[in-house]
């Protein structure tokens, strides 16, 4: 079993995104967030202190520890923002501004 | 419970933790008492901005003088742990009539001795890249500086050595047959003291009240903004040369011409507005919006960057701008050390070195009589 | 906008929040005569407790992961029926950062789209906030390591975007949302090692009639655990997690048993082997707009009157936002602060017994929820687990030994003074991940922030916010 066999999931037609210049195959309709995990992806951020890895905590845009860059734009929710065919999604280290 | 020591200071703000500090290091007990945590009112909500930029010749820039010196000296033994930060200030013109008032401003000051260097239009950006163009020019004052005011309340509280007694309100102020200060009563016992130091900032009148003297301090409300983490972008502390006017303004309406800083942590500190509303807490959206309309004004780039919070505070003020420093002669052993509205932080300092010159007998550097605090009549409350 | 049955006089209330508790009140209220503008941060209605599948997934059976499915059909049809009358505006990914008061009426600052950069204000004469809430969770070493993810998120991440995040899920903590999510997170083929909860069985047996009081939800309950049982997850109660272990992800979490006092017995210790760990401890209230508007906060939650008004004049609240109980509850305090809603804004006195069913239902789903809410207590001295390097503060990697060194050394007695001392909190959640945290290990009590930007606001948008207002 998996989910989108359990929920009968006929998604749209596939695209792929980047990953650190790594292309992942995509669902539309689906969170960056949820892109990762589908590809075994679970950390996309390093903390401004200890440089350690974060991904999704609480899945409902309340925590920010998923944050990551979306096509140059750093600070994304990736469990909120959906993403798009082509989308370059970069792990965002530190503050995700340029020094 | 029943204390005794040599001076009880009510109040653990910045000028309560300066005066405590000071007045350890001359050899006294000191006992600190407040009603809340350290740093619980309007230390907790202010900025640490040290500013001499923004005061024109007379006693309070002699006073922040004064206290610029001795927080340079603190910044030796305290310096990382209350993230002190001789960042110094810009202050800048848009117009050239801007500019020649602001000039003018500075020629005052540095012949009162602060340090104040002429910017050209040119080299602006060499001091501070992401400032909006076309400014006509501004002033450096390398003088200005910056600390986490509750780190370093708290820190001083701490270096002083003084007991500290927290969640503890002050009730009473104990006095003798003769009228002099005997000491404070408070809902957990009394605490005894031949000296009460009122640092109790924008509460100060009431603590006045309680010996039983007239001391008209009033609240002035301000909002500070703090963005998003960022590299450090902003280096000193910016304002618009509009602001001098408004630190002296004596209007009841709300004035916003936000200092813009980075801060160690990352974020971008802007603030404060000031708002004659009383104690009133309640959210306002006039005088946040004015603040960031005024901070991307200076620095365009803030307006894609993001306010995480806001919060508020009330500045204690007195109706001519000048703090309550030194002792009460309406009442022996009473001494005041607060009213400094949005300065209190930098001039907490000076304020504690100089109570506790008059606390042992020592006559003070500075000459106290502007700060009198029986100057607004001896109105009995 | 327009709308055929009813005049552009008719008064028009902003409803925040479309999960059960918006959506009952979007419906009684657009029933009972006003014109209702439903402001949302989400792509589609549902909020948390319905949310649902991305439509470019196209899901056919997004029921297999939902319970109480005819209630949410019953919703979305009454929604859809109401959009298409033109009583109700629905405005999705719209999040909202404030509500300010005008001289008559309100203002809904949200800001657009996923990328939340563009502003836009609704306009309303009254608004009912049904802003939810969010999972509660107490740090233990480890939990900062990609794979740790809050119950609530591990599920909403499988109905919104029908993935798991790992193969072996351990699911942990207490409160009534674990077992859902165990159950979900297995029939959807991930592999539950463990069902961890603190809570002690016996306490249940304490509380008894309240509990029994609600016998759909005891079923419920037991439907639960007969799944459980029939996907072989075995259920550890009155255990906790000890610690996540791992270097760069999860690898493994170590639980153990407690005792009658609420501590570890360290022998009880066993390591359990996991790519995930779903971990809640019960719910907190949104209570940041209703605080921005000056309403009276309880403890962690808004304050409500009987008809769900809160005691700012023109502001109603429901559901989570006014106390922690469930869809259910939620359900009934909506459609309870949407009919009084209507009536005063149409300037009658409302009648109680036309929601007097309602009002029943309240009243009982409270008294469980307090008796489930005494018996999911996460464990009595859960501090004692946090060493002084584990990370409290996930935002800005504050540990618990500089929040514990705050008071002892430097005069904390409160958690905003730790705040301030340590910058617990002052990071992007602005607190909402430690606060409860933080409060514990400084031996104060739990109350709402002040949180005047429900959420981070471009200075851009707020240099523009509500200037429209003041040329009125």
């Amino acid at each position: 079993m998996n989910p989108l066999k359990l929920a009968q999931a006929r998604p749209g037609p596939a695209f792929t995104v980047t990953f650190d210049g790594r292309e992942l195959v995509a669902l539309p309709g689906r969170t960056v967030a949820a892109t990762l995990w589908a590809s075994g992806v679970t950390s996309w951020r390093t903390t401004r202190g200890e440089g350690r890895p974060r991904g999704v905590f609480c899945g409902i845009g309340v925590c920010y520890d998923c944050l990551v860059t979306v096509n140059g734009r750093p600070n994304q929710r990736a469990c909120v923002v959906p993403v798009h065919p082509g989308d370059a999604i970069r792990t965002q280290q530190g503050t995700g501004h340029d020094d | 419970m029943r204390l005794t020591c040599d001076v009880v200071v009510i109040g653990a703000g910045m000028a309560g933790a300066a005066c405590a500090l000071y007045a350890s290091r001359a050899g006294l007990d000191v006992v600190v008492v407040d009603r809340g945590p350290v740093a619980g009112g309007t230390t907790g909500a202010g900025e640490g901005n040290l500013l001499v930029s923004d005061k024109e010749p007379g006693p309070e820039l002699e006073l922040a003088l004064l206290s610029g010196r001795l927080w340079t000296g603190l910044a030796g033994e305290l310096g990382d742990r209350i993230e002190y930060e001789p960042k110094g200030g810009v202050v800048v013109a848009a117009d050239p009539e801007g500019l020649a008032a602001l000039e003018r401003f500075a020629a005052g000051q540095r012949a009162a001795g602060v340090t104040a260097e002429n910017v050209g239009a040119d080299q602006l950006h060499e001091l501070e890249p992401h400032l909006a163009p076309g400014l006509a020019g501004g002033v450096r004052y390398p003088q200005d500086a910056q600390v986490m005011p509750t780190l370093a309340a708290a820190h001083l509280v701490r270096a002083s050595g003084a007991r500290l007694s927290t969640g503890r309100t002050v009730t009473g102020v104990l006095r003798g047959a003769s009228g002099a200060v005997r000491g404070v009563r408070t809902d957990h016992g009394e605490i005894h003291a031949p000296a009460v130091v009122n640092a109790a900032g924008t509460w100060g009148g009431e603590v006045a009240a309680l010996a039983g003297v007239h001391l008209p301090v009033l609240p002035r409300r301000g909002f500070v903004l703090v963005t998003e983490p960022l590299p450090p972008r902003v280096r000193h502390k910016v304002y618009a040369a509009d602001y001098v006017a408004d630190v002296a303004s004596d209007s009841a309406t709300l004035q916003t011409s936000p200092v813009v800083e980075g801060t160690a942590a990352g974020p971008v500190l802007i603030g404060a507005s000031r708002e004659r509303v009383g104690f009133d807490r309640s959210f306002s959206l006039p005088p946040v919006r004015a603040l960031a309309a005024g901070a991307t004004r200076l620095f365009p780039f803030l307006s894609g960057v993001r306010a995480m919070r806001t919060y508020l505070g009330f500045r204690p003020y007195l109706p001519d701008r000048l703090p309550a420093i030194g002792p009460d002669p309406r009442v022996p052993g009473l001494l005041h050390a607060c009213g400094h509205e949005g300065a209190g932080i930098g001039l907490a300092t000076g304020t504690g070195q100089l109570i506790a010159q008059v606390l042992s007998g020592k006559s003070p550097e500075l000459d106290l009589t502007p700060f009198r605090p029986e100057r607004f009549g001896e109105e009995t409350v | 906008m327009t709308d055929a049955s009813r005049p552009e006089t008719s008064p028009r209330l902003a409803v925040i929040g479309a999960g059960p508790a918006g959506l009952a009140a979007t419906l009684a209220a657009a029933r009972h005569g006003l014109r209702v503008t439903l402001v949302d941060a989400a792509p589609e209605a549902g909020g948390q407790f319905y949310r649902q599948p991305a439509a470019g997934l196209g899901a056919r059976r997004p029921q297999a992961l939902h319970h109480r499915w005819r209630d949410w059909e019953r919703l979305r049809d009454g929604l859809d029926r109401h959009i298409t009358a033109g009583l109700v505006v629905h405005l999705r990914d719209h999040h909202v950062w404030c509500v300010t008061r005008r001289r008559s009426g309100f203002t809904v600052h949200a800001l657009l789209g996923p990328e939340q950069e563009r502003p836009a204000e609704v306009r309303a004469d009254a608004v009912l906030l049904a802003t939810g809430g969010y999972e509660k969770v107490l740090p233990f070493p480890g939990w900062t390591l990609p794979g740790v993810v809050t119950a609530g998120g591990a599920q909403a991440m499988l109905k919104g975007g029908l993935v798991l995040p790992g193969r072996t899920a351990v699911v942990a903590g207490t409160g009534p949302l674990l077992l859902p999510v165990a159950t979900g997170l297995a029939a959807a083929g991930a592999q539950v090692a463990a069902l961890v909860d603190s809570a002690d069985p016996r306490a249940f047996v304490r509380r008894s009639p309240a509990l029994a009081a609600q016998p759909a939800k005891l079923a419920e309950g037991a439907r639960h655990a007969a799944r459980l049982l029939r996907h072989g997850v075995p259920t550890l109660v009155h255990h906790t997690v000890v610690e996540a272990h791992g270097d760069q992800r999860l690898e493994a979490a170590t639980v153990a048993a407690l005792d009658t006092a609420g501590r570890v017995r360290p022998d009880t210790r066993r390591r359990i082997g996991c790519d995930t760990l779903a971990v809640g401890h019960g719910m907190l209230p949104h209570t940041d707009l209703a605080e921005g508007l000056g309403c009276r906060i309880d403890g962690v939650a808004v304050h409500v009157d009987d008809e769900q008004r809160t005691d700012v004049p023109g502001v109603w609240a429901a559901g989570e936002a006014t106390g922690v109980g469930g869809a259910v509850l939620a359900l009934a305090e909506g459609h309870i602060a949407g009919r009084s809603a209507a009536a005063r804004l149409s300037g009658r006195e409302p009648d109680p017994r036309g929601w007097a069913g309602a009002d029943r239902a309240r009243a009982g789903l409270r008294r469980f929820a307090a008796a489930m809410d005494d018996a999911y207590a996460p464990p009595a001295h859960w501090a004692e687990q946090v060493t002084d390097d584990t990370v409290v503060c996930r935002c800005e990697e504050v540990t618990g030994g500089a929040v514990r060194r705050a008071v002892t050394e430097l005069g904390a007695g409160d958690v905003r003074t730790v705040k301030l001392l340590t910058r617990a909190g002052m990071g992007w959640c602005q607190g909402r991940m430690c606060g409860t945290a933080v409060a514990g290990l400084a031996g104060c009590p739990e109350t709402a922030a002040r949180r005047p930007f429900a959420r981070p606001v471009p200075l851009g948008v707020l240099a523009r916010a509500g200037s429209a207002d003041d040329e009125q």
